[in-house]
């Protein structure tokens, strides 16, 4: 890239700085994912009858998606492991994999909201529905985010461009997955 | 972009003023910058205009509680509504839009590169946009003014459901513009925070152990990563907070099972650990300043980051001391006086740390000194005040009085406003080029604090004695004020004009200075840290050579040694061991 400073070039705690900047930018995810999760989980104690809310949810679906992400964050992994021995068109097959996984998480979230909203169910419906769109929301546009930079660095790892971002943006759809494991039981299981 | 990647290589070997080695147009100089430098000076410039605003603001809503019904020269009459619009937004704009970006995001930028040995930050094209969101929430903020029903008038603090329902208070596009414009806000800080994190942690200069970092620069990283930590369930709360503010959520509401309080818990989980997000910085800049003009070690460098680390982790655990009266549990209310209490020991443990330091030095009473002192001595009242309020009891006294503003005022005057005058009286030679007139500078000092005690001491008794705040005019509210305290009401007002006079000698100061103070050398205080090896102002790249490092930031009056001072990166001369 154009533009470097002699700073990011170096690495006093021999972490290089890509890497380290992504669990800086993870670190202050997990506090905004943190604050809404532990909201809603008081909420959900002070609230027993929101169970009755929570029985609308689609279990399968979610289910199903739970399942698409681990794939995908398999794929991921696959995609590092290629970017550690150089094989800059292998890793880009697999990050594509990836976002792959994660358009299709997208796709079968679009379906069980159109599902739910037909049913009346929308973000004003009361507590366990604005909780229920906003934080799956938030999650959805992060895998959202996280698929279309996936694909960016694909297109420079095709040309064994720049494979470090490989590992990065790896680190950050293991996250998405992991506030994904945290959202399934809280949202869809717990009754 | 053009900008540091040649660094030290172009510049090596030459020195002096390169402004002019590759000429930029105005708009890629000033505007669209990555140099950090630059960045620093747009976030001052930025947080300076602000301030005005704010204190401007201030004047005149102090001006109808003094003279209650009058028509306030420069704005008009004050009604009830515009009244809590302009509290509302003197407090949001001097925390959000002048304590941080002056403190924290000016002063890092431009200290953290300089003073760690590097050319510029891990990630400049960030950092250009950190300013440029900031830029883009000001502009938000300062429209919310002009729009229908006029700015947002909830209270910095945001409560619902007065901020959830337009019905409540009468400014609801008032009210979405000023949470846009406060999570946009954390999103410019959050993006300067990272760098300022990163760059400190692996852009060091070659030999710079962590027990090597300026103590400044420690403080403003852990400012930041208290930011960090303590914004993230607030910009969750904020986006809640909008969503029942426009499409009818009910996160806030109790009547469809949400609860107010939600809001009260994450906004002072952020608001306490903010305190401190201000605080620090202050700390840190005034740590530097007292050891130069002490001409004395620090007493206890590491004393002071281990309080600093204590103060953090303790910040997280006190939030709930603000809700005493909210109908929160009694027993949880014992837990959070005790944390409380024991959150003034690290700090008061760092005021003994300067105090020692200042202990048999050789104190040059410079502009910057009495700042730095004053610092010292204006927050210890604020620290004292706050055991009142800390404690449960006392507090559901004093709660919502003038005392609590009082309170707050000598813990962010000092901070946010003594702390940012000492660091531009001590760091305008190396950041302009030219010294500052030290006898303006004197008379801008002794006027400002004076005039700010005059302010605040009233405030402490009709606090004590009963005035409620968030009354726009005790004649029509006798019940809520103690009578007979009106003059003390009158003299706190008279106390805001001096203040607000007194900016004048420094603004004349700071502008004279710019053109016709003298011209400064590298390094007019004697100070050991690395900005003070390079050109003043610094060049582009910053290091003709990049530096190395052999000792701790604090070396003053070495025995043995010919200076009273030993610069970072001076190599260890045998000649001088000899000499021992």
């Amino acid at each position: 890239m154009s533009s470097h400073s002699i700073a990011n070039l170096r690495s006093v705690t021999g972490i290089p700085t890509a890497r380290l900047v992504t669990w800086w930018v993870i670190a202050s995810e997990i506090f905004i994912f943190g604050g809404l999760l532990v909201s809603y989980v008081m909420h959900r104690l002070a609230h027993p009858e929101w169970a009755i809310a929570a029985a609308n949810t689609n279990t399968k679906a979610g289910a199903f998606n739970t399942f698409v992400l681990l794939t995908s964050s398999l794929f991921a992994v696959l995609a590092h492991k290629a970017a550690d021995a150089e094989d800059g068109p292998k890793a880009a097959k697999f990050l594509r994999l990836t976002a792959l996984g994660g358009f299709m998480f997208l796709t079968v979230k679009g379906f069980e909201w159109a599902h739910e909203i037909k049913e009346g169910f929308v973000l004003s419906s009361g507590g366990f529905w604005s909780f229920y769109y906003t934080v799956a929301g938030l999650h959805g546009l992060h895998v959202l985010a996280g698929a279309i930079i996936m694909l960016v660095i694909a297109s420079d790892a095709a040309k064994n461009r720049e494979l470090p971002r490989v590992q990065c943006i790896g680190l950050y759809w293991h996250f998405v997955d992991i506030i994904w494991i945290f959202l399934f039981p809280l949202l869809y299981i717990a009754k | 972009m053009t900008t540091p990647a040649t660094g030290a290589h172009a510049h090596l070997g030459s020195h002096g003023d390169e402004h002019g080695h590759h000429p930029q147009s105005f708009f890629r100089k000033y505007l669209w910058s990555t140099d950090h430098k630059m960045i620093a000076m747009q976030y001052l410039f930025t947080g300076a205009a602000l301030a005005l605003i704010g204190g401007y603001l201030a004047y005149v809503f102090r001006m109808q509680l003094a003279f209650p019904g009058m028509n306030v020269p420069g704005y008009g009459l004050v009604t009830p509504g515009k009244y809590n619009a302009l509290v509302t937004m003197h407090g949001t704009i001097m925390i959000f839009w002048v304590a941080m970006p002056v403190l924290v995001a000016a002063f890092g930028n431009f200290l953290i590169p300089l003073m760690i040995g590097c050319d510029d930050m891990v990630f400049p094209r960030i950092n250009r946009l950190s300013y440029q969101v900031f830029l883009l929430s000001a502009i938000i903020l300062i429209a919310s003014f002009f729009v229908h029903n006029g700015a947002f008038g909830g209270a910095w603090t945001s409560y619902p459901p007065l901020s959830a329902k337009g019905a409540y208070n009468l400014s609801p596009l008032g009210a979405s513009l000023w949470l846009i414009a406060v999570a946009l806000e954390f999103v410019a800080f959050l993006l300067g925070g990272l760098n300022f994190v990163v760059t400190t942690m692996n852009g060091r200069a070659p030999g710079m152990r962590m027990w090597d970092i300026p103590v400044v620069v420690w403080m403003i990283v852990l400012a930041s990563i208290l930011f960090m930590a303590s914004v993230g369930p607030l910009i969750a709360g904020a986006v809640m907070l909008l969503f029942d503010q426009r499409l009818g959520t009910a996160f806030y509401d109790p009547g469809r099972g949400g609860d107010p309080l939600l809001w009260q818990h994450l906004f002072w989980f952020f608001g306490h650990p903010e305190v401190y997000v201000v605080l620090l910085p202050a700390l840190g800049i005034v740590a530097e300043i007292i050891t130069v003009f002490a001409r004395k070690k620090l007493f206890g460098y590491r004393t002071v980051l281990y309080t600093t680390w204590a103060t953090g982790v303790l910040s997280f655990v006190v939030w709930a001391h603000h809700q005493f009266i909210a109908g929160i549990d009694p027993r949880m209310a014992n837990v959070f006086t005790i944390t409380t209490l024991l959150i003034s020991v690290p700090i008061t443990e760092m005021i003994f740390v300067y105090i020692a330091t200042l202990y048999g030095g050789s104190i040059r009473f410079t502009t910057p000194m009495l700042w730095a002192l004053s610092f010292i001595a204006e927050f210890l009242i604020g620290g004292v005040t706050g055991i009142f309020l800390g404690a449960s009891g006392a507090d559901i006294y004093f709660h919502d009085t003038y005392f609590v503003v009082a309170h707050f005022h000598y813990t962010f005057f000092p901070s946010a406003i003594i702390g940012m005058f000492a660091a531009l009286s001590f760091w305008y030679p190396k950041m302009f080029g030219r010294m500052m007139n030290e006898t303006l500078g004197k008379i801008h000092f002794w006027g400002t604090v004076i005039a700010f005690n005059v302010i605040f001491i009233p405030l402490f008794i009709t606090g004590a004695a009963g005035d409620q705040r968030r009354i726009y005019n005790y004649a029509l509210f006798p019940e809520q004020a103690k009578p007979g305290l009106q003059h003390l009401r009158e003299l706190s007002t008279i106390g805001v004009i001096v203040l607000l006079a007194f900016q004048i000698p420094f603004l004349i100061n700071f502008f004279w200075s710019l053109k016709h103070g003298e011209r400064a050398p590298e390094n007019p205080w004697l100070s050991n840290t690395l900005e003070w090896t390079v050109p003043s102002p610094p060049p582009h790249g910053n290091f003709a050579e990049l530096p190395t490092v052999y000792r701790g930031p604090y070396e003053y009056s070495a025995p043995g040694r010919k200076t009273d001072y030993w610069p970072q990166n001076e190599p260890i001369a045998p000649v001088e061991e000899a000499a021992l």
